[in-house]
Formats: structure tokens, sequence, C-alpha cells
């Protein structure tokens, strides 16, 4: 058994401050268990959302150390023995009290993306898709909606203007899932997501994918697809599996290659359902937009 | 029957500054799960104003939790099946003590209702053809489960949700609103139903974002409020399983059945502690993870009973055949009924043959490559890897019984979802009958689509078949308030927390998996006296968000939920499915032909025998006259014999 310093902000939309609690912290506990015992010997009415403790239902997004996390997920045994743990609530959306907040903005995106389009001409029962080209959907369908990546995606952090007009990581990989998807019917996902969603907005920090709890590659096999679609028009299939073949030091558009071309990279190899980095795995984010190699879509 | 559903009336006088913000819909659904939800799409389609209710934010449910699979018997992957086979494998899991008409229709209705789902825009795992894949669980005879890797729940509710939002899209294409007829009411946690004259009028509750009372005229309310599982210390369920729902329907005159029968899922992670509990899916053992001992040995094959003898592997080498030629072996005992493999973990870690934890090892990493349990298993890799610092591809799991799921609900005909209360419909794991004594893995999902669906198309029905609307009474309203505020306005009180906690140490230790009658007595006795506690508890703090206030609403719900439990289990002396008595260690054909029924009378919990609808004969043709003789009573099987005029009751069964 170690004690913490658990530093945790308690207020509300007037404002409040950071409160320390001395606690126990048993073997194999999350920072989730930490907050429960915190309510039920010390201040009963500290508010946390939570409902699986099992990272499947996004409920418990908050800033641990400054990091966008699931407290659920986050193991008391990565912290040195007696470290003080800061805890508060996401900084991206209008706290309600303590660790909770107001998220709505998310639903409210959520309601404006155009719905599946049902293929016209098949009945229920018959609709036929291959496990491969289903894949590539089911990686964004993984999303639990913690939007931590919503959280952390500076376009928006504390860039309250910008919330009307972007829509944020997790609407983008919807947008890719159903462009994506083998059987819906609408064609203009990608310009939707360019006009209706500001996909133009997004530099490709690549924070969003770095915190995704489903380890879902949002930048790589989302966005960049997305926005190499919005210039390049119709999404080919061939092609796309035509480039799983190269290496990625063998890209043409590869950081640290000769070209300073735009990126025409998707997906690189990797054994499962979501890519590396083009940029590498060695480089720290956010990036400075100006080091970039992609060529923003230009916004008219 | 009772309209005034106030047990609490000794409340604090209510004041009259309260504003209460008022809605009116048509139909009003209490629960954002699959049930929840797909009654709420069925009630929308039939185009009446619907409003979905749910403590927690939406898409948050409990059904997102569920992993394993949807059963349904589409037949792609063995072409043998069909809804009978479905039925008939879920009559067995329940022990025969199921509502009949509920496993037919829900056997019979499960693929469409999964079907549909891809037309909402699910992506589910498939066969080579390209159809929707299916896999094999527990007590179900050929792969059945639609699922989408191990996070089907997730997938369902997603999907579910989503057409929601494509409802109020067309909404709002047609009337310039999103929620013109459909409206997600999130965090808001419903604390009674208002019942005018015997019919359903309302709703009351509280937003838990700001603590504001809010309350709801509707004359027809669908509960998907899920289960219990929070009364026990050792679950997989979460915070929202208070039995708000049979608690809700009890207070307004309905009725329960089943509620001695809980199920125990074998495989809860039991270190590190405080993740004891959470569920490892049985589709670990689906996919050829196999149970050990301390010893090493396999010891599933020690526990078949003789009921199931005929259709489980005796042999290591027939079990592990049948992955790869289920036609020509016998399935791995694993892959017995949920209730006999807890029993045997608990029976086993008892004789001393388990971890020092109190666990079993469940082992896929010497049976599978790890690629392939990567990318079968993917969310039980991560749930170890992060929870517990166990890598699955290269180590066993510890695991062990977790409290997971009730049988028991609320009382509804099979074919409306209709309660005992006019206007009130219950569909999910808050209501009762369709699975017996025993849930088969799978049969939930499923069960919230079939049932879901019907209930919303009831609902709405039913409000077209009213000329008036019963009004709600302010009496009722202030009373409610009441009940609401009074945790915060006493000024002195224990503290919600210590009390829940007694609350979960009594049905922990007293009426778990193995019960006895003495510790059922006292079980009782606890819960009496834990009563007034509950009804006492003060919460400190104010209204916005306050999870202890919260807490102490809900205890409400869980002490007496607890006790038609213990008083169900005290009552019924045999063993059956997830009721287990040390005291009455067999199956008893004549408790088979009855259910326990609990009512409040006043505020006492109340029980009273009923007989099991019977079962008419062509779907009693459909078992072996063998397999008959392990369930039915000498009387039962005369008149099985005898020419068909005097199968009457069938007919009779099915208005129940
Ligand atoms: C870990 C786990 C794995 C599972 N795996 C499977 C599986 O593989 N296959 C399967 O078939 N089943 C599985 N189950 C069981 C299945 O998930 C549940 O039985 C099912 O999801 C219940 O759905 P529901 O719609 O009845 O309720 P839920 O999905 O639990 O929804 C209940 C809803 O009611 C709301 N609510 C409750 N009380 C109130 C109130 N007072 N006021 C307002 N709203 C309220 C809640 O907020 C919630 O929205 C699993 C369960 C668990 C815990
Ligand atoms: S990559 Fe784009 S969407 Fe993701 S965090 Fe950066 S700017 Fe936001
Ligand atoms: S994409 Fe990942 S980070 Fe974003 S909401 Fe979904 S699960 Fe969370
Ligand atoms: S509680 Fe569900 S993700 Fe943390």
């Amino acid at each position: 058994m170690a004690r913490h310093t658990f530093r945790v902000w308690r207020g509300d939309a007037n404002g409040g401050q950071l409160s320390d609690y001395e606690v126990e912290v048993n073997e194999g506990e999350v920072v989730l268990d930490v907050l429960h015992r915190l309510q039920a010997t010390q201040t009963p009415d500290l508010a946390v959302r939570w409902n699986c403790k099992a990272g499947k239902c996004g409920s418990c997004s908050m800033e641990i150390n400054g990091k966008p996390k699931l407290a659920c997920m986050t193991r008391m045994s990565t912290f040195a023995d007696g470290e003080t743990v800061t805890v508060t609530p996401l900084r991206t959306f209008p706290v309600i009290r303590d660790l909770v907040t107001d998220v709505s903005f998310n639903f409210q995106k959520l309601r404006e993306m155009p719905a599946f389009a049902p293929p016209p001409g098949l009945k229920p029962g018959e609709y036929r898709m291959q496990q491969v080209d289903v894949e590539r959907s089911q990686e964004f369908r993984k999303c639990i909606e913690c939007f931590l990546c919503q959280n952390v995606c500076h376009v928006i952090r504390d860039h309250e203007e910008n919330k009307p007009a972007f829509s944020g990581p997790r609407l983008f990989i919807r947008a890719a899932e159903l462009d994506m998807h083998p059987l819906d019917a609408r064609t203009d996902r990608k310009e939707f997501a360019k006009e209706e969603q500001g996909l133009g907005y997004c530099n490709i920090t690549k924070c969003c994918t770095e915190v995704c709890p489903e380890h879902i590659k949002i930048t790589d096999n989302a966005i960049i697809p997305m926005k190499e679609r919005v210039v390049d028009n119709r999404y080919d299939p061939l092609v796309w599996l035509g480039r799983k073949i190269f290496r990625r030091d063998q890209m043409p558009g590869y950081l640290g290659g000769p070209t300073q071309e735009r990126l025409p990279v998707s997906e690189i190899v990797a054994d499962r359902a979501g890519a590396n980095s083009p940029y590498g795995d060695d480089i720290t984010f956010p990036l400075p937009t100006e080091s970039l190699t992609y060529e923003h879509t230009k916004e008219d | 029957m009772t309209d005034n559903t106030q047990t609490s009336a000794a409340s604090p006088a209510p004041r009259a500054q309260e504003t209460v913000e008022r809605h009116r819909y048509d139909v009003l659904v209490i629960g954002a799960g699959g049930a929840g939800l797909r009654a709420a799409i069925e009630a929308r389609l039939a185009g009446k104003r619907t409003a979905i209710i749910s403590k927690s934010l939406f898409g948050k449910a409990h059904t997102v939790m569920a992993e394993g699979g949807a059963a349904a018997a589409m037949g792609n992957v063995n072409p043998n099946d069909n809804w009978m086979v479905h039925f008939r494998d879920t009559m067995r899991g329940g022990k025969f003590l199921n509502n009949y008409r509920m496993a037919e229709l829900h056997a019979k209705e499960a693929p469409e209702r999964v079907w549909e789902l891809e037309t909402y825009g699910a992506l589910f795992d498939r066969t080579k053809d390209g159809k929707i894949s299916q896999r094999n669980f527990g007590g179900h005879e050929y792969p059945r489960l639609a699922h989408v890797g191990d996070r089907t729940g997730l997938e369902l509710i997603r999907t579910l949700q989503q057409k929601i939002v494509s409802l109020q899209q067309e909404d709002k294409a047609e009337l310039g609103d999103y929620e013109a007829r459909v409206r997600v009411f999130a965090e808001c946690t419903i604390t009674d139903l208002l019942v005018t004259d015997g019919r359903i009028a309302g709703a009351i509750g509280y937003y838990r974002e700001s603590g504001k009372i809010v309350l709801f005229e509707a004359p027809a309310i669908v509960l998907a409020t899920g289960g219990v599982g929070k009364a026990y210390k050792v679950t997989s369920n979460s915070w929202e399983y208070t039995g708000d729902g049979h608690a809700l329907a009890l207070r307004a005159g309905a009725t329960l059945i089943n509620m001695e029968f809980l199920q125990f899922h074998p495989t809860g992670m039991v270190w590190p502690p405080s993740v004891r509990g959470i569920l490892v899916t049985e589709s670990v053992r689906g996919d050829g993870g196999v149970l050990r001992n301390t010893e090493g040995k396999r010891f599933m094959f020690d526990y078949v009973p003789d009921v199931f003898r005929s259709q489980y592997a005796e042999t290591e080498e027939e079990a592990d055949r049948w992955y790869t030629d289920p036609d020509n072996n016998r399935r791995p005992p694993e892959l017995l009924p949920r209730d006999e493999v807890a029993r045997a973990i608990n029976a086993e870690v008892k004789a001393g043959r388990g971890t020092p934890a109190g666990g079993v090892y469940l082992d896929v990493s010497s049976r599978l490559p790890a690629e392939v349990i990567l990318k079968k298993l993917p969310s039980m890799y991560h749930q170890f890897k992060e929870l517990a610092d166990v890598d699955i591809t290269k180590q066993p799991m510890e695991v062990g019984p977790t409290c997971h799921y009730i049988m028991g609900g609320v009382e509804v005909d099979a074919d409306t979802a209709a309660t005992m209360v006019p206007g009130l419909f219950a569909a999910g794991e808050v209501s009762g009958g369709m699975h017996g004594s025993n849930r088969l893995g799978g049969n939930s999902l499923s069960d919230l689509l079939v049932f879901g669906k019907r209930a919303g198309e009831h609902a709405a029905k039913y409000v077209d078949s009213l000329s008036e609307r019963p009004a709600v009474r302010p009496t009722d309203v202030q009373a409610a308030i009441g009940t609401i505020l009074a945790p915060l306005t006493r000024a002195e009180g224990e503290n919600p927390y210590a009390v829940w906690h007694e609350l979960q140490d009594v049905m922990q230790s007293l009426v778990g998996i193995i019960r006895r009658k003495h510790e059922l007595e006292e079980a009782i006795k606890r819960l009496e006296e834990l009563r007034p506690r509950v009804a006492s508890v003060k919460a400190t703090g104010g209204r916005r968000f306050n999870p202890g206030w919260h807490l102490a609403l809900d205890l409400r719900n869980m002490i007496v939920v607890s006790e038609c439990v213990a008083r169900a289990a005290l009552e019924r002396e045999e063993s059956r499915g997830g009721h287990t008595r040390e005291d009455f260690p067999t199956m008893d054909p004549k408790w088979r032909r009855l259910n326990l029924v609990c009512s409040l009378v006043g505020d006492q919990v109340t029980l009273t025998p009923k007989p099991v609808p019977k079962m008419p004969r062509e779907l009693l043709a459909l078992f072996d006259k063998a397999e008959l003789k392990k369930y039915l009573t000498p009387e039962e099987l005369a008149e099985l014999d005898e020419p068909s005029e005097s199968t009457g009751g069938a007919e009779a069964g099915r208005s129940n």
C-alpha cells in the first residue's frame, strides 16, 4: 500500500481550485479507484463520470497530470511512489462540476453528420460484404466516444471561436467510416467533411491519434485519406491496396526523404488494422505546422 | 391496484418554490440501452412523440459493455441452425422455466432484428461468402452469435444511437427541429412513475447535472433500465445497475417474477482486487480457451451434469476435435451453460485447487497462436495487459465467478411486453420470463432487439387506443419531489456509501451463488434492519452532479429489489439454473411449474406462487421424450400421451 497526494480540481462553471487529498492506494488500482475511495471516505459529492471501469464506455475522460486519459485505464503503478497526481477536467469543454464537463458539443456534431444511407434495392438479410472491406470502417467503429481526441485537438482546445465550423477528429473518423462503408449509398462524404465539418482546419498534428485509447489511427487512416480524396476525387480501392505494399521509407513523401511534395500516403504496411504514422514514430507532437510536408487543402 | 406510488409518504413537506420542468410525450422510454433505443425507434416509426431517458450519457448504457455477440439462428455458419434449435437451446438453458412464448418469439424474430441493424449501418464480422459471421457460445448448439470481435455491444448501441440520429435528421428535414419527435434526456434519473386510477400518467425524476426536478407526462412508458448487479460486491455491472426499473415497476403496482435467479458469470477477473468482477468474455472459451485448476487439470470434464451428458465431450481429444469438426464431435464441457461452469469453479476453489486470489486459470495462450488471439480477442488482450499486466498470448488468465445478469424482472405479456399496469411496458434485462432460470450468453442482445421492438410497437398502439390521457395528480408530484430532496434536507443521517457497502455485504455473502436456508433468513432479517437506515441516509453537498445524493436515491431501489431476491431464494426449495440451494441440491419438476411473483403490498414485499405458462404440444414435440423426462412431472408426461384435445392450457398460456 502506498500513499499519494491527489490534487483534484473542484469547482463549477463559476470557477474552482485544486484541492489536495491524502489517499491510500492499493496494489493494482487505477486512478478511478482512488477517486471512488475519495468519494466513499472523504468527499461524497466529488463529481466524476464513469460506467464500465474497463475502458469500454468512454465516460471517465479527464486530464491526469495534464494528459487526456481514461481514469479507469490509468494505473497507479505508472506513478512514482508518493508522486502527486493532479486530476483536472477536460479543458476543451465547459465544466459542469469537478471532473464532469459538458460534452454536448460532440453530440451536437454527431447529430449533424448525415446518417448511413442504406443501399436501395437490398432488403434486410441481403447485405453481402467481404471481411477485408468492412475492416477499414470497423477500425473507426471501435470508437468509444470518450472525446479525448476532441479535447486534445488544438483547433478547438483554446479556440472557442472555431467550434461552430469544426467538427473534430471523432467526426472525421465517422465521415471516413461511412465513406469506406462498402454499402453506404452516399458518395459525398468527403465533400461534406471538407465543406461542413471543417476538415481543412486540421493540420495533422496527430495529437488526436496519440491520445486515442482505442488506438485508432485517426490521422493516418481517416484524416489524411479524407483530405487526399477531397482533392483526388473518387476513392479507388485498387490504388489503396497498391499503396499498402510499400514500406514507409520507400514512400515518395516520407518525411526525411528528398521530396517536399504533398504526402500521397494513407496507409503503411502494418500487421494490424491501423498503420504507423507516415512521419515516423520518433517524432514528438504537436509538430510545428511549417515543417509538415503535407500541403493544406485550400480553404476558399 | 395502488394508485398512489409513494411508499415513502413520510418525506418532508415539499417546498413551494421548487420549479418543475414539464414535458409531454406520447411514449416515454426509460433507458437508453439496446432495449430502450430499439423501443424508441419503433415508437417513433409509429409516429409517436417519444422521449428517451438515461442515467448516463447517450451511448454509454450497459449494453456498450456486451462483448460476445447477439444470438440469432441465421444459419450462416452452420445451415442446420434454425429457430427451433435456438428455441430448444434457450429452454434447456433456462431449465424449462422460461415463458415458452417469449422464447419462441425470440428465436423466431432474432434474425430479422439483427439483419435490420445492417440497414442502420452496423458492420458485423463476415463469413467467407460475405454474410454475417456467427460464433460458438456456451449452451448454443451451433455457431449462432453475430459479433464484431469482442465489442458487439458497442456496435449494437452505436448502431441504434445512429439510427435515432437518422430519424432525428428526417424530422429536422420535415419539421425543422431535430427534436420534433424524438428527444434524448441524458443524465436524467427517474425516481417514480406516476399512476392515476391504476393507469400510467407520467414519471418524475431529476437531472443529474443540475439537480433540477423534471416531470414527464405520458400515457405509455417503456421500462428498459437493465439489472441490479450493484447490490453485489463482485459484479461485472456498472453503477447504473441499481434495480431502478424493477423498483419503479413494483411501486407502480406491477409484479416481478423469477427474482431468485441471478446469473453469476463464471469468468470475471479476480486479480488485481480493484478490477475484481470485470468480465472476461465467454468467447475466450468459445474460441478455444480452457479452464484448469492449480494442479493443471482441465476440470470441467468432472462437472458435466446428467441432463447434459449426451451433448458434451468426455475426453480432451474429442473436445479439441470439436472446434474444427463440430458435426462429428461433441462440444467441450467448458461451453456448458454459465451456471454449471460458475458452480464448478466455485467447487474447485473451495476444494483448495484455486489460485491464492480465489480463482482458476483460463488459458488461451497454449491453445492459439498469438496473432489469432490478437485478432479474435483484441479487447480482452488490452483489458488484461492494461489492467493486470498479463499478456494473454503468453500467460493464462485468473478468473472466478462474478454477478452478471438478473433473469428475474417485471412480469410481462409475451407478445406485447405489457405489464400488469395499463400503459407500462418493459423490455430487456429489466423484464422477466424470457430466460427462465438461466440466460444463455448472447441471448440478451437479441432479447433487447426483439422485445424492445415489441414494447415500442405496443406502447404506441396502447396510446392510440386511449380516448383520454390519465392526468398526473399534483399531490403525487409533490410527494415524489419530497422523496427526491429528502436526503439533502435531512439534518442528520448516515453516509449512503456506508449503508450501500453493508447491503452489498449481505447480498454477496448470504445470497450468493450457493444459498442456504439459515443464511437467507439472516439476509432477510438484515435487509429489514437496513431498510429504515436506507430511508434516513443523508447526502452532503449541493444539487449539482452530486454522486452521494444520487446513490442515496438509488439505494431506495436496491434495497427493495434485494429483498425480492432474498425472499424468492428462500421460498424456492430446489436448485435450478441461477439458483442453487445447498439444502435442496436437485431440480424438482414440481417447482418447474411455478413462478414466484413479487409485489408490494404497502411497503412490504409479498410473494405469490403462480403457474408457469404451459407449453403447447407443437413446441413440446420439438424435444425428445427422454429429455422432457428430466424436467416435467409425471402428470405432465402422462398428459403428453393423451389425445390432443386435452391440451387446452396452451392458448391460455399465451395470454400470459
Ligand atoms: C460485461 C458484460 C458483457 C456482456 N456480454 C453480453 C453478450 O456478449 N451477449 C449478450 O447477449 N449479453 C451480454 N451481456 C448482457 C447485456 O449486455 C445486458 O443484459 C443488456 O445490455 C441489457 O440491456 P438493456 O437495454 O436492458 O439495459 P442497459 O443497456 O443496461 O440500459 C439501461 C438503461 O437504463 C437507464 N436507466 C436505468 N435506471 C434509470 C433510471 N432510474 N432513470 C433513467 N434511466 C435509467 C440507464 O441509464 C441505461 O441507459 C453482457 C453484460 C455485461 C455486464
Ligand atoms: S491531427 Fe487534426 S484533428 Fe487531430 S488533433 Fe491535430 S489538428 Fe486536430
Ligand atoms: S476516436 Fe478515439 S479518442 Fe476519439 S472519441 Fe473515439 S475512442 Fe475517443
Ligand atoms: S469507465 Fe468506461 S471507459 Fe472508463
